[in-house]
């Protein structure tokens, strides 16, 4: 802007000479000036007002609508979340099995809490609690009663009864916090698949509860979701089946002087498993501390039906051949050559017993022929059988709802070798659970189809890929019947029941490489009723002796078969089957062969 | 009449407020009732949660199977066998022994009295 001087000298100089007075050019200036800022004052005030004026009506219309809101309103008093909706939860979700009993539920205790500072007679009471709970020192409460401590736990769950014990005791120190504990009414009764709960993060009014193990900890969100509206969780278990697993499996260990048994029924069709045990077991009530020394493998905790990873022996036999008769390489007929010993390379191959110079398909499952069954390998070929073990799920850990299931990962050969091929064709040199093996053999007898192993029941499942043919399905299942009726699992038989299955006896390696001498895993996977297969029944016995003959004896057929077949003979009538009595054909084959 | 018309909406509106004041205390009481209700619901729940553990607790199968060894004298209880199984057939129809035809039956009286006789001797 330029800016008029006041007295600009050209004009004074011309009113000095036309004697006008020079003041008056310096008053119009100055009042000019005065004018031009008078005006621009004016115009920033007006928009001030205006910007005033809007931010006024903006609060004046915020309040308005607000106070319309606040009128048009009913009045409540904000009530507590328990007094809210028809259904009032617990914090956790039950867990029932397929018939609806529980198998874990809740229940409020309290825990017992101290505060010194309020304590009227530590002495007395650190007395009183030493003479409630045996395991507590009184000389350590006292110290803590008596110390700079404002506040300690004393107990994390206390029942009724010591609830009152410690009311008695009446000291205003000793105060009690509600507690909803999981309680798991059946004892260790699956104590594998429940796994066990405990305490999250904890307040003096209420404590979090969580899953620390097996199905607890899978669906550890799902039991806590508040939208399931209470609702159990349904396990396949059925309650009274797996305590007769349990008490069977149990029996048959100390009898056949075992350290460790596993055990699993399963429903061919669905994968649904009906029972699971592995022993040792545990009370999941009082769940113990993992060990920190020894083999964890041999730790209470540990589920041997799913962790565990052994080689299977025999039981892998039934893979081979039913590859081979669905490949169309061999039929029940062919003759097979089973000369003593095979020699591949620089490896020695023998059988049990010497079988003579060749065995039909058939009698090489019935005798359990590793050489037969070697040969049978050859003619599949490495690459056919990766694939076959590959679809029947031995490469991969079971996808079962156990957090524990991806630790019972397959152990495979580093490099499938021509040998490989060999031996893993009777069961070693690849260790898998026996929960892989019962889904392999509800596969191969339930008319091909893939089974996946799962703890739910009912749950809606994909239908399972074909990985056989109908057709060498049901022969297979004839050649598991008749290993128990003319095989090496004659114990196994059940009347009525028509029981098929495998053994298989493997030497448990060193863990410094090569096998024990005496130290066996004894597998029996069976079937039943082997004409239309309903379930399938995996034992596995770990180190097993049967001393009742001269000398002892460690075959399956000896120690895992009469254990699997007490268990079927109790078990099956429970879940209804009907013993049936079998079609003539079978029979009459045992007789001409006795 | 004006002033009678003016005393009149008066006790109407009266009357209109003690109704009114009278429906909101009922409500609130009704309210009051409902959370009561509520925490009975859930006090029961909760009781009805310790009776169904201790049920299960109860009707552990370990529990059971040693009551049914010590029992055993009275009871005789066994594992269920294979061989328990029957058909339809095999259970004999409890016989109603109707009287026979040559005994002569005099009254609906008289035939009602030996039926019920007869199905009272039925095993």
């Amino acid at each position: 802007m330029n800016r008029t001087p006041l007295r600009p000298l050209a004009r004074i100089l011309k009113a000095r000479e036309i004697g006008e007075n020079p003041d008056r050019i310096e008053r119009e200036n100055i009042r000019a000036r005065a004018e031009k800022t008078r005006d621009r004052e004016r115009a920033r005030a007006e928009k001030r007002l205006l910007v005033l004026a809007l931010l006024f009506f903006a609060g004046f219309t915020l309040i308005g609508i607000r106070m319309g809101q606040l009128a048009a309103t009913e009045p409540s008093e904000p009530q507590t979340a328990s007094a809210e909706g028809p259904a009032i939860l617990t914090q956790r979700a039950d867990i029932v099995d397929r018939q609806g009993r529980i198998l874990a539920t809740n229940l409020v205790t309290h825990a017992l809490y101290a505060q010194p500072q309020q304590m009227v007679d530590p002495a007395a009471a650190a007395r009183g609690l030493a003479a409630i709970f045996p395991d507590l020192d009184e000389a350590a409460l006292l110290k803590d009663f008596t110390g700079s401590r404002k506040f300690l736990w004393i107990r994390r769950k206390i029942s009724p009864e010591q609830m009152q014990l410690v009311h008695e005791i009446g000291d205003p120190g000793l105060l009690f916090g509600p507690r909803e504990t999981r309680l798991y009414p059946n004892g260790a009764i699956a104590a594998h698949v429940l796994g066990g709960a405990s305490f999250g993060r904890e307040g003096v009014d209420s404590a979090e509860v969580i899953g620390t193990a097996g199905v607890e900890k899978t669906f550890d969100g799902w039991l806590r979701d508040p939208a399931n509206g209470g609702a159990p969780l349904t396990l396949s278990l059925d309650l009274s089946v797996q305590s007769v697993v349990e008490e069977v499996l149990l029996g048959g260990m100390k009898l056949m002087n075992a350290k460790g048994a596993a055990a699993i029924l399963m429903d061919v069709q669905s994968g649904e498993v009906v029972a699971m045990a592995s022993l040792p077991d545990f009370d999941p009530n009082e769940r113990p501390q993992p060990a920190t020394k020894g083999d964890a493998g041999d730790s209470p905790l540990f589920n041997r039906a799913v962790q565990g990873v052994y080689e299977l022996g025999s039981t892998f036999k039934i893979f081979a051949i039913s590859q081979a008769l669905d490949l169309g390489l061999v039929s029940p007929d062919t003759m097979v050559d089973t000369k003593d010993p095979f020699i591949w390379g620089k490896h020695r191959i023998n059988d049990f017993h010497d079988y003579g110079a060749e065995l039909s398909v058939m009698d090489v499952i019935v005798k359990s022929s590793n050489i037969g069954t070697a040969h049978i390998a050859l003619m599949v070929g490495g690459a056919r059988q990766q694939a076959f073990l590959k679809a029947l799920g031995f490469f991969v850990p079971t996808d079962i709802e156990l957090v524990e299931a991806p630790t019972g990962k397959p152990l495979l050969p580093k490099k499938w070798a021509d040998i490989s091929t060999l031996t893993i064709s009777y069961g070693h040199g690849l260790s898998a659970s026996p929960l892989h093996l019962a889904a392999a053999y509800a596969t191969i007898v339930n008319g091909g189809i893939k089974v996946s192993p799962t703890l739910l029941h009912d749950a809606a499942r994909p239908e399972g890929a074909r990985v056989l043919s109908e057709k060498t399905s049901a022969i297979a299942r004839t050649m598991l019947r008749q290993v128990v009726v003319r095989g090496t699992a004659s114990m196994g038989e059940v009347p009525g029941y028509q029981v098929g299955g495998k053994t298989g006896t493997a030497d448990k390696p060193k863990p410094g490489g090569g096998y024990y001498d005496e130290k066996v895993i004894t597998t029996f996977a069976s079937i039943f009723p082997a004409s239309d297969p309903k379930y399938v029944l995996v034992v596995s016995l770990d180190e097993p002796v049967e001393t009742s003959g001269s000398e002892p004896r460690r075959t399956a057929g000896w120690t895992s078969v009469p254990v699997a077949a007490e268990i079927i003979r109790r078990v099956a009538p429970m879940m209804g089957l009907r013993p049936e009595v079998e079609a003539a054909g079978d029979d009459t084959l045992t007789l001409v062969r006795n | 009449m004006r002033s009678f018309l003016f005393v009149l909406s008066g006790v109407i509106v009266m009357a209109l407020a003690f109704w009114a004041y009278h429906e909101n205390y009922r409500t609130q009481a009704e309210l009051g009732e409902v959370r009561a209700l509520r925490e009975d619901i859930a006090r029961l729940k909760e009781s009805l949660g310790v009776l169904k553990a201790e049920w299960a607790y109860l009707n552990r199968p370990d529990r059971l199977r040693e009551l049914a060894e010590i029992n055993f004298d009275q009871l005789q209880l066994l594992p269920l066998d294979p061989q328990q199984f029957g058909t339809v057939d095999q259970v004999s129809y409890p016989s109603i022994g109707l009287p026979g035809l040559s005994e002569p039956v005099d009254t609906v009286g008289a035939i009602n009295d030996a039926l019920a006789e007869a199905i009272g001797e039925a095993p």
